[in-house]
């Protein structure tokens, strides 16, 4: 395979419009679950802030206006192919930039701050991103991107459990964690879980797990049917839209799972709201 | 669907109940993290406030950055909790009424009952569509604090909910 050269100004305007696409222009696979929501809400007050949110999104995407006024950290996982190399400029620098003119250029709202205890100044232009690299073989830039907001970042949590726990002890975390979130997050929620790996690992596959489609399912049908029990008892939590009570409480369960060790059997619960955006790219 | 205008009365709060959906209009402060802790340390030291809070609604929000043609960008409610820290200093200095997303403290719920204040619950992510309802924005202090300043909106029919009333009766599920 040949080298393959890419300007960074490409990586650039890549991730720029991702940013803005993303919170602007709900996912299909979100807009259509809160219909069904609609739909199914038993709730008067629940179907009404159904309708609210559904209308909320068709005035963000025709406006072009982010769809929540908290446009998150920028995340993004890049799996980056071997054979390229970036000319004028770092790859680094070039995602930052795109990061930096999305939120400048498209109105989005800057909520980074430089130190997390001390100074806590607003960075001004929402970096720095989050940027997860892999090396891939190819001559091909992966880049799945989400903007996380923190209402429902702050109410995720990351549990070491050990083998004997089970499957029970792992049920009992993911429903223990959405539970003590209760009306926080801005339900109706998606919940990212990541199983195994060591304590970082189970986080970022949480994280990767909140940016997969909701209509999708884990490969492993095993995991998929915990995917959809877990939702079942979610959503019989009854904090409803907005958590004043109905049967939508969760959109979706995620489940990504990676081998660990003998000893261990990490849990990570990432929590994201119902305006769960997350995009895809290649170039 | 109850019209209320604001300043809000005490016999009006007194008449708003847990559940109530309504339309607000007329004038709310804004303010969320970073200000509730700049203000709780000036009632801490028996400073005077920046902004007077007396008979005021506080809406906790960051909005995001307006497009050219629009009033405010996108203005939906931030998680209350993080305010309930700070929210009973503040109502004892007369704030009377609170505007958020999710659940408050009983720390926060006594303070209200003691003070005759009400806490509406506003629709997390609805931010596009509330903004339709903010017809004005002008920054009241702390402007270096960008999206977290304290602003005045002037608003129009702002839908929100009653989610605790000042008997300290909720519906925000547990």
């Amino acid at each position: 395979m040949e080298i393959r050269k890419i300007d960074s100004a490409v990586i650039t305007d890549t991730v720029k419009k991702l940013f803005m696409d993303m919170n602007y222009f709900i996912g299909d696979d979100i807009l259509n679950a809160l219909k069904n929501a609609e739909h199914s809400e038993t709730s008067p007050i629940g179907k009404n802030v159904l309708a609210q949110l559904i209308e909320n999104n068709k005035i963000a995407a025709e406006e072009e206006v982010p769809i929540c006024q908290d446009t998150g950290m920028a995340v993004l996982f890049v799996e980056y192919g071997d054979r390229v190399v970036i000319e004028n400029g770092s790859f680094e620098d070039a995602v930052q930039d795109g990061v930096r003119r999305a939120y400048i250029d498209g109105y989005l709202r800057k909520s980074v701050v430089n130190d997390p205890v001390f100074e806590r100044v607003n960075t001004k232009d929402n970096t720095p991103a989050i940027i997860y690299t892999t090396i891939v073989h190819g001559d091909k830039i992966k880049i799945l991107a989400g903007c996380k907001g923190f209402g429902s970042e702050n109410m995720s949590s990351v549990k070491m459990l050990t083998p004997s726990a089970g499957i029970e002890g792992v049920k009992k975390f993911i429903l223990d964690t959405v539970k003590y979130a209760g009306p926080n997050p801005c339900p109706p929620i998606v919940v990212g879980v990541g199983i195994g790996g060591t304590f970082e690992k189970a986080a970022m596959l949480a994280k990767k797990a909140t940016f997969r489609r909701i209509d999708t399912h884990n490969p492993d049908e095993r995991y998929a049917e915990l995917e959809k029990e877990l939702l079942d008892e979610i959503n019989k939590m009854g904090f409803g839209p907005a958590g004043l009570g109905g049967i939508n409480t969760a959109l979706g369960v995620n489940i990504e799972t990676y081998p660990t060790h003998i000893a261990g059997m990490p849990v990570a619960v990432n929590i994201c709201c119902h305006a769960a955006r997350h995009k895809e790219t290649e170039i | 669907m109850k019209k209320i205008n604001l300043p809000l009365t005490d016999d009006v709060i007194r008449e708003l109940k847990a559940g109530d959906s309504v339309l607000l209009s007329g004038s709310i402060i804004t303010g969320r993290d970073a200000a509730h802790k700049r203000l709780f340390e000036l009632i801490e030291n028996n400073k005077p406030l920046p902004v007077d809070i007396q008979g005021e609604v506080i809406y906790y929000v960051g909005p995001a950055p307006a497009k050219p043609g629009h009033a405010v960008g996108p203005a939906g409610p931030t998680s209350s909790y993080r305010m309930d820290k700070y929210a009973p200093a503040l109502l004892d200095r007369g704030l009377k009424g609170m505007i958020g997303k999710g659940a408050r403290n009983q720390e926060v719920i006594d303070s209200m009952i003691k003070n005759n204040v009400v806490y509406f619950a506003a629709i997390g992510g609805a931010a596009a569509l509330i903004s339709k309802s903010i017809k004005k924005i002008e920054t009241l202090a702390y402007e270096d604090l960008g999206t977290e300043a304290i602003y005045r909106f002037y608003i129009e029919d702002f839908p929100a909910i009653v989610a605790i009333d000042s008997t300290g009766k909720s519906i925000l599920v547990k």
